[in-house]
């Protein structure tokens, strides 16, 4: 089933990470198994913010192998190393849990050869990187989540969010939503639905260089918007080709630095309600979750099947 | 088995004349008896009064308290029930079986007022997918919008949405109308079976799909139509149907009706017309 959140106020900023969290709360009984928030925050523009995992949670409900922190300080210890290597600058770092870090770096050379290097260590998955983008998940509903990291004080622009019902893959940190859309900066993905083509579709897509860090069908989406952004679509141009080119059912939400878009797919088969002022747009799989925000009485509609929409901050 | 049709004792209510079909074949009829009052009553419902009115604040209940309480009030002789702050709850005012006068002041989520069998229903917001699914008689009246499969395998009754509502709507309809005053998405009439489906805005694609009786009218474009759902010529039938159920919906003060679209479904199911006669009755 799974429940998608997103909002974004145009003109002004706000605390996005706790209007989020009430977003997906309301949405907990859609997605227990994982929460994920990706927040475009008031950061000072001026140094990437790099959010990566050494190893998984292994707490209840999960798949993933259990792992001693050692190994985890040992991978981290590598992605340092590879950082120098790369001549990235870390200007602060902060361990969140265990097994995940968000360190600020200065680097202005290509993000994909970056990533990639990142990447070649074991069990190393970059989470997000971004110049106001702040990608967080975890197992647990939208309260525990947010609580274990900080983020209902983070204040913002726009957000996206997500709680997972693990249905296509395992409960674990590296198929839960927000996606990434590696290789770009400040470009996240959540879905609600199943996507059908998934694997004629990626076989396709790493033959050109895409990469795909989990066996979660939700992954496609980003990697297949950022391919279509590689070869100079625009953001809503590649919604649009989606339709088509993705099969099955889904509602899907994607963020960059300065704008929130929807697709929803032709047979408009999965729930979303949007409410849309002059300052706020705010969306969510029920409208528990804008309820959860704006409790007076609004007016809120369905998008229809096949639509599109892009809105900048 | 027990042979129906050779059955000799006659009922009071067919004494009476009020039925007068054969029954063939499955067909299994219990009639009512007026002599036994209880049985023109449902179980678990309750002889309310209109007049007497009160209102229910819903902000702090989950829906099965909230739906208890409507219960509750019920039972007390409430026939005019007002929620306050439904704020987009599920399963707002569900299996409601008697006459009853029910006003929400906000918006409901999903499954609201489904399977009821009696209550007017006025929403003064929107409401989320799947509203008055299973509906077998009454009136809801929507005020804004409604999402997907509105009015889904509604049986009888009238359901009417003064905004848009999302796609399928009216999918697996077995009888009733339904009225949308703005637009409806893809795949309305889905599967429908029986009843009326009136749109006064466009509608999506792949209209009436798969439908294998019923009648959709359409006042504005349309997006395309489903397999098995054709154009048919308007008659003055509908357009004196058209206008009487609009005045009563109180929608579309005057819309020009004559021009609207008539949808049918263009197959006809093997076997489909030999009903038995009380399924008939069923149909509008």
């Amino acid at each position: 089933m799974c429940g998608i959140a997103g909002l974004i106020h145009r003109g002004k900023s706000s605390n996005v990470g706790e209007e989020l969290q009430h977003m997906l709360q309301a949405l907990k009984h859609r997605g227990p198994d994982s929460t994920g928030y990706a927040l475009y925050a008031d950061n000072d523009g001026q140094n990437f913010i790099l959010r990566f995992k050494v190893g998984e949670n292994v707490g209840e409900g999960s798949t993933s192998v259990n792992e001693d922190e050692s190994v985890y300080n040992e991978r981290k210890k590598a992605v340092d190393k590879k950082l120098s290597e790369l001549g990235a600058l870390v200007v602060k770092e902060e361990k969140l849990t265990p097994y995940s870090y968000r360190y600020e770096i200065k680097f202005d050379k290509d993000l994909m050869e970056f990533s990639k290097s990142i990447e070649s260590i074991q069990s190393v998955e970059i989470l997000s990187i971004g110049k106001s983008l702040e990608l967080i998940k975890d197992l647990g509903d939208a309260t525990v989540v947010s609580e274990r990291y900080g983020l209902n004080k983070v204040q913002g622009t726009h957000g996206i969010g997500h709680a997972r019902m693990a249905t296509e893959s395992g409960v674990d940190i590296k198929s839960a939503h927000p996606f990434w859309g590696y290789p770009f900066a400040d470009v996240s993905v959540v879905h609600n639905g199943q996507l059908t083509n998934y694997w004629n579709n990626r076989r396709v897509l790493e033959n050109k260089g895409m990469r795909f860090m989990s066996e979660c069908d939700s992954e496609l989406i980003a990697v297949f918007l950022a391919e279509r952004m590689r070869n100079g679509a625009t953001l809503e141009e590649g919604m649009k080709e989606s339709l088509t080119g993705l099969d099955g059912v889904f509602t899907y939400f994607v963020a960059t630095k300065d704008s929130l878009g929807m697709a929803k797919d032709t047979m408009a088969a999965k729930p979303l309600v949007l409410y849309e002022s002059d300052d706020l747009v705010a969306m969510g799989s029920e409208e528990i979750a804008i309820r959860s925000i704006l409790p007076q009485e609004i007016d809120t509609y369905d998008p229809f099947d096949g639509e599109v929409k892009v809105w900048q901050t | 088995m027990a042979n129906l049709k050779t059955a000799e004792k006659k009922t009071k209510a067919q004494s009476m004349g009020m039925h007068t079909e054969t029954l063939t074949g499955k067909t299994q009829q219990k009639f009512f008896n007026p002599d036994e009052a209880e049985n023109f009553f449902y179980w678990g419902t309750y002889d309310v009064d209109f007049n007497k009115r009160t209102d229910l604040d819903v902000k702090d209940l989950d829906c099965k308290q909230a739906n208890g309480k409507i219960d509750e009030l019920m039972s007390q002789g409430y026939g005019t029930i007002v929620i306050k702050n439904p704020q987009g709850k599920h399963s707002l005012g569900v299996g409601i079986l008697n006459k009853l006068n029910l006003i929400f002041e906000g918006s409901l989520g999903y499954f609201g007022v489904g399977s009821i069998d009696g209550p007017i229903v006025r929403v003064n917001g929107r409401v989320g997918w799947s509203c008055a699914e299973n509906m077998m008689a009454g009136k809801v009246v929507i005020e804004k919008n409604a999402g997907s499969c509105f009015g889904a395998a509604i049986r009888g009754g009238d359901l009417i949405c003064k905004g848009s509502v999302g796609a399928r709507t009216g999918i697996d309809q077995k009888g009733g109308t339904i009225i949308i005053g703005g637009d409806a998405g893809a795949f309305t009439g889905f599967m429908m079976q029986r009843g009326r489906i009136v749109i006064l805005g466009d509608v999506g694609i792949n209209l009436g799909d798969s439908m294998y009786d019923g009648t959709i009218y359409v006042g504005g474009k349309i997006g395309s139509f489903g397999s098995d759902a054709v154009e048919s010529p308007m008659t003055k039938d509908d357009i004196d149907w058209l206008k009487r159920k609009l005045k009563v919906a109180e929608i579309g003060e005057n819309f020009d009706v004559s021009k609207m679209t008539k949808v049918v479904a263009g197959k006809k199911l093997w076997n489909y017309d030999a009903l038995e006669p009380t399924e008939k009755k069923g149909a509008i």
